[in-house]
């Protein structure tokens, strides 16, 4: 339990990492309050210029983390940087602000930073010209601000403070074009999906932090993940329907946590959100918020795995996303939706990756793989978008059947795509391979059914990354009613440098020695790849792409063909397994017709009816009492002073 | 700090008003009046919190008390701790605003400014009055000049809701009464001074009655289930300043009454009511959320969600644990100045498109940036967004009553939280009909808010704040004096 020894307060530490969620945060009051009138034309500078501050302070801390600091006799420490009681509700028992520095989050500040500098740059082109500019860039900063916020949480319900913004945000960023029907609806459903699973975060803190006595990261899991501590005692022997306290909050946690991560069957709103701003889409639905969910199981990990119900669950919804968002993403045809069940798949492998882990040494394994793909999949995913969002701004269409044959009027794009679709595909020397070889590995040694799924799911993602990029780039000739945007090209410089960067970081990230700096313990985790293990899911990812270049590189009658061949499937997977028709059906008919209706026809017809019935016939009698006096007022003060007179008698008699 | 001037603050501008003339100086000293309402607000916060940090451990601060009527021992006795400062400290901000919003008012407007300050004489007597006898006396203050402000300004079927609401709320105040009565005569020691009444116990059987007569007739008021009919139909018809009063700050007369006579001076009956009162405290907040779902009326869809929001601050007195209680009292400040906000706003498009459908709107965020900010804004603190204040109510709330470990309570609790999701979606779907989507051609041309209605926003907005992203200095103000009450509860 070194881990949880906090060092004491550093102060200037605390204050230069509260600078790197501070800087968005005042670039969106700025922005936002005065924004529309003085900064129209430069709000995408000053936003960039602030996050890049941040950028470089996120850098430097992580430099300072993991080279100076950090580590004490080899073991990562939880370095309580800053901690503000916010709200205190008895004494000991407070929501506080502060800033918890250990090697996942550190790890979370680069990734949301350099991730998000990025989105910055390449938005000063995309969105050039947009009559709300400035707000693009405030709410930016708003997400930006909410998700560092998130990850240096030290306290249970600070991060619930954050994860709440980091929706609304997203909720605002998707309803962008607020004229537009479809994207306010995606808004409020993303918004109130999410919500719905917050509501399960919620009543998970309330159980979790009550049997713990507070709300303090340290102390929770010290006390939590702790067998001979007596709030795990008492937790774990408080049931409920034969479920202990424990695993109840630790299953209501991940269910918040799954419906930002966007697991199944709470993913409905992610393809949706796809109606934002590509950028958008890149920063929030690809690289950082929608992994919270796996952030916020892997910084409750040690309570998490002394309950092995949880863990199961963690790991089966994981690896059904997975599965269940490959299917489908084979079937899209919109290219951002392809993306986003891809994200939803790639997020399931990180969700088993911690389900299958163990607490200690080598068997946290899992642990240390889920993190390093989040790390890896946090580039390649957002190089994805942002070279779909290129596609998008050039052929003003997400439809592939309007693409094709673009590789050479979008060169570089072309070339940053084909990298990231190898790096998801797992394909080596790329960073996706060796995220993925440790998760795959992790599984084997814990799970064998769990890693063949996964081994499937993984030929699919090659092939339904390579049917994407065919689609794209190759397939057909540039169709000629193309409504192309040549004198936007591939848009300059602001464009042109987040697609390398990212690419450089999808090509070389995985040469990082992961395992060395984020373990479950804090120790440095020596990861080997195994040749022999490798082959069979390099072999499967490169028949993958072998079926998707025979399918798609050039355009042909298989598609179609083997679409037909498999007839209820293939339809029931385009059709996304009808889950959101199922939803609907839940909502509408069951939550408006038959709880709300009826709650609104009660009131209006039942409770008020009593109210008025009564006051009718007080009306008949007391005018049958009082004769024709008119006047209403004199009317009511007759029925006050009635009702006095009736009462106190009922009273005095009671009371004798 | 001498408490009468909250007394004499509203009188004089009363008689002010009745001095001036013309419209435009009834304005000038209506505003004034509300300004200094507002500063002597702010400067009793920080008198009290000097005298606090200089150790001053008395109950009550600032005490007075003269003999009124000797004969019944019927004292003028005040005094206020932190829950009254707070109850103050709202319903100065909220008579700011609703002066401000009202400058549009044309018809009778010295009468209308009349009513309003005396509303505000009402409120703050009752908040400050520690003789249940003056108590009762400022309720009525407050509850009579909304008869007229509905009846006379109001719109739709005025005289129908003027009437509802006067026939419930002064039912409500029946009952108080002979609540009140009950007490002086089955108390001990013919008395109504509070203070008196909460150091000795209550005979049993006299709380068993009492209770439940002080706490309906309170809970009329603060829309306890089922007696909230008054709520949808009183809100709607009102002129948009009388909806900011009602629901910011009579319906809060209600909660500070429930709490501060019924369950503080009978710890007995409170607690064996409790579960009564949890399980109306639940109807109300979930059957509100649902039934604000389901409304299509701006106005309507705020009276509703005001049913639900009241129905955490009865959660919370119901719950008798200190950190419930500290959030009902937070959830009542919270909700006061939001859903003003919410009515003003409500006010400000319906002067623009004479609608309050939310079927007729759309894409009003083009035409009036301003106002839909601000109705995004209290949305999200409605849905309990963090940084605004119904998140650091609600959570406060939700986080007391988790402390009740009873089955039933806990079961009370998670059916409270799941209100979060439905009113997300009334909050989203209102905000969503109205600002977002395809602008109609008829709203092509209007304008966005004028200084006095920007104004009377930011003032309210700064409460939200104010309470929303630094609740420790509430917290600290409140709990102290939540703490009293439920060491009475607890029998310490």
């Amino acid at each position: 339990m070194q881990l949880l020894q906090s060092l004491p307060m550093n102060l200037g530490l605390g204050w230069a990492v509260a600078l790197i969620p501070l800087l968005p945060l005042a670039t969106f009051v700025l922005l936002g309050l005065f924004g529309r009138h003085h900064f129209r034309n430069n709000a995408g500078v000053i936003g960039t210029f602030s996050l890049f501050i941040s950028t470089l302070t996120a850098l430097y801390i992580a430099n300072g983390y993991f080279f100076e600091y950090g580590s004490v006799n080899g073991v990562y420490q939880k370095i309580m940087a800053l901690q503000i009681t916010w709200l205190e509700f008895s004494p000991g028992f407070s929501i506080d602000m502060g800033i918890l520095l250990d090697p996942i989050s550190v790890m979370m500040l680069v990734v949301v930073t350099f991730v998000s500098l990025m989105v910055h740059i390449y938005s000063l082109s995309y969105m050039k010209g947009e009559e709300r500019f400035s707000t693009y860039y405030a709410f930016l900063s708003l997400f930006t601000f909410s998700m560092l916020g998130l990850v240096i949480s030290s306290n249970i319900f600070q991060l619930y403070f954050f994860w709440e913004l980091v929706g609304v945000s997203s909720f605002l960023l998707i309803g962008y074009y607020f004229d537009r029907p479809s994207a306010v609806a995606a808004a409020k459903k993303a918004f109130i999906v999410t919500r719905f699973a917050d509501l399960g975060f919620l009543i998970g803190i309330l159980i979790l932090s009550f049997q713990a006595g507070t709300f303090d990261f340290n102390e929770l899991i010290a006390r939590l993940g702790t067998a001979s501590n007596p709030a795990f005692q008492s937790a774990t022997a408080a049931s409920f329907m034969g479920v202990s306290a424990l695993t109840w909050g630790l299953v209501l946690v991940f269910i918040g946590g799954a419906g930002k991560s966007a697991m199944f069957p709470l993913h409905i709103w992610l393809p949706d959100a796809m109606e934002g701003p590509t950028p958008v889409s890149a920063l929030i639905h690809a690289a950082t918020m929608v992994v919270a969910g796996v952030f916020l199981v892997a910084r409750l990990f040690p309570v998490f795995s002394v309950s092995p119900a949880a863990l199961a669950i963690v790991t089966y919804i994981g690896i059904i996303s997975a599965l269940f968002a490959a299917v489908i993403a084979c079937t899209q045809t919109d290219i951002k939706r392809v993306l986003a069940y891809s994200t939803m798949s790639q997020i399931g492998f990180m969700m088993f990756a911690l389900g299958v882990s163990g607490n200690a040494g080598e068997s946290g394994l899992g642990f240390t793989a889920s993190m390093f793909h989040l790390f890896t999949h946090a580039m390649f995913k957002a190089l994805l978008f942002l070279g779909a969002g290129s596609v998008i701004h050039f052929i003003h269409s997400n439809e592939m059947q309007d693409m094709g044959g673009l590789r050479k009027l979008l060169p570089v794009t072309h070339i940053c795509f084909l990298l990231a679709c190898l790096a998801i595909s797992g394909i080596p020397p790329f960073a996706g391979f060796f995220s993925k070889e440790e998760i795959l590995l992790a599984a084997y040694t814990s799970n064998p059914a769990v890693y063949y799924i996964a081994l499937v799911t993984s030929g699919l993602t090659a092939f339904y990354m390579f049917r994407l990029y065919f689609n794209i780039f190759w397939s057909k000739a540039v169709p000629a009613h193309a409504p192309l945007d040549h004198h936007h090209g591939e848009g300059g410089f602001p464009i042109v440098l987040p697609l390398v960067l990212l690419a450089a970081g999808s090509v070389a990230a995985g040469f990082i020695p992961f395992g060395k700096f984020v373990s479950v313990n804090g120790k440095a985790l020596e990861t080997e790849l195994h040749l022999v293990f490798s082959v069979a899911p390099v072999l499967l990812a490169l028949a993958g792409i072998l079926l998707a270049t025979w399918l798609y590189k050039k355009q042909n009658e298989r598609p179609a063909a083997i679409s037909a061949s498999l007839g209820g499937l293939y339809k029931a997977a385009h059709r996304r397994f009808y889950i959101d028709e199922i939803y609907v059906f839940i909502t509408k008919k069951i939550l408006f017709n038959l709880v709300g209706k009826p709650a609104a026809w009660f009131d209006k017809n039942v409770v008020d009816g009593m109210v008025n019935g009564t006051a009718e016939a007080t009306a008949t009698v007391s005018e049958k009492i009082r004769g024709l006096q008119s006047g209403k007022v004199q009317q009511y003060a007759m029925f006050f002073l009635v009702a006095v007179i009736f009462l106190a008698v009922i009273f005095i008699y009671l009371w004798k | 700090m001498n408490l009468i001037y909250l007394i004499l603050l509203p009188i004089l501008t009363a008689a002010g008003i009745l001095l001036v003339q013309k419209p435009a100086q009834v304005k000038v000293v209506a505003l004034t009046g509300a300004a200094l309402q507002l500063l002597l607000a702010i400067l009793l916060l920080f008198a009290y919190r000097q005298e606090r940090a200089l150790g001053n451990l008395a109950q009550m601060l600032f005490e007075l008390e003269y003999e009124w009527v000797p004969g019944w021992n019927i004292n003028f006795h005040v005094g206020v701790d932190g829950i009254s400062i707070a109850m103050i400290l709202l319903t100065a901000f909220v008579v700011v605003a609703g002066v401000l919003v009202s400058w549009n008012v044309t018809k009778m407007t010295k009468e209308f400014y009349f009513l309003l300050i005396l509303l505000s004489l009402g409120a703050y007597g009752f908040f400050i009055s520690l003789d249940l006898f003056i108590l009762f006396f400022f309720l009525e203050i407050a509850v009579l000049p909304k008869y007229l402000l509905i009846g006379i300004w109001g719109s739709g079927k005025k005289e129908y809701a003027a009437n509802k609401l006067a026939v419930m709320l002064m039912g409500g105040s029946a009952l108080v009464l002979v609540g009140i009565l009950g007490l002086y005569f089955g108390g001990s020691g013919y008395t109504f001074d509070l203070l008196h009444l909460s150091s000795i116990s209550i005979p049993r059987e006299t709380q068993m009655i009492c209770f439940p007569l002080l706490f309906i007739g309170f809970g009329v008021f603060t829309a306890l289930f089922p007696f909230h009919t008054w709520v949808p139909d009183g809100h709607s018809a009102a002129p948009t300043a009388g909806s900011m009063f009602l629901a910011g700050i009579s319906m809060k007369l209600g909660g500070y009454g429930c709490l501060r006579v019924a369950t503080y001076v009978m710890p007995d009956a409170a607690k064996e009511y409790a579960p009564i009162v949890i399980l109306l405290a639940t109807i109300a907040i979930l059957y509100g959320a649902f039934a604000t779902m389901m409304q299509k009326d701006l106005k309507y869809i705020n009276a509703y969600s005001s049913v639900s929001h009241c129905g955490f601050v009865l959660l919370g007195i119901g719950m008798l644990t200190q950190t419930a209680v500290t959030g009902a009292v937070l959830q009542m400040v919270s909700h006061g100045v939001m859903t003003a906000l919410f009515f003003a706003v409500i006010g400000m498009i319906y002067e623009r498109t004479h609608t309050r459908q939310v079927n007729e709107m759309g894409g009003l965020l083009k035409v009036m940036p301003f106002i839909t900010t601000v109705l995004m804004i209290v949305g999200l603190c409605s849905l309990g967004l963090p940084g605004l204040s119904g998140f650091v109510a609600e959570m406060t709330v939700f986080v007391g009553s988790w402390q009740n470990p009873g089955t039933y309570h806990r079961v009370a609790t998670i059916a409270a939280c799941m209100s979060i999701v439905v009113t997300a979606v009334y909050i989203l779907r209102a905000v969503g009909k109205t600002s977002m989507g395809p602008l109609p051609a008829a709203f092509a041309n209007l304008t966005d808010a004028k200084w006095n209605e920007k104004a009377a926003a930011i003032i309210l907005l700064a409460g939200i704040f104010a309470v929303g992203l630094a609740p420790g200095w509430l917290v600290e103000l409140i709990r102290p004096a939540t703490e009293v009450i439920t060491d009475r509860l607890s029998g310490k």
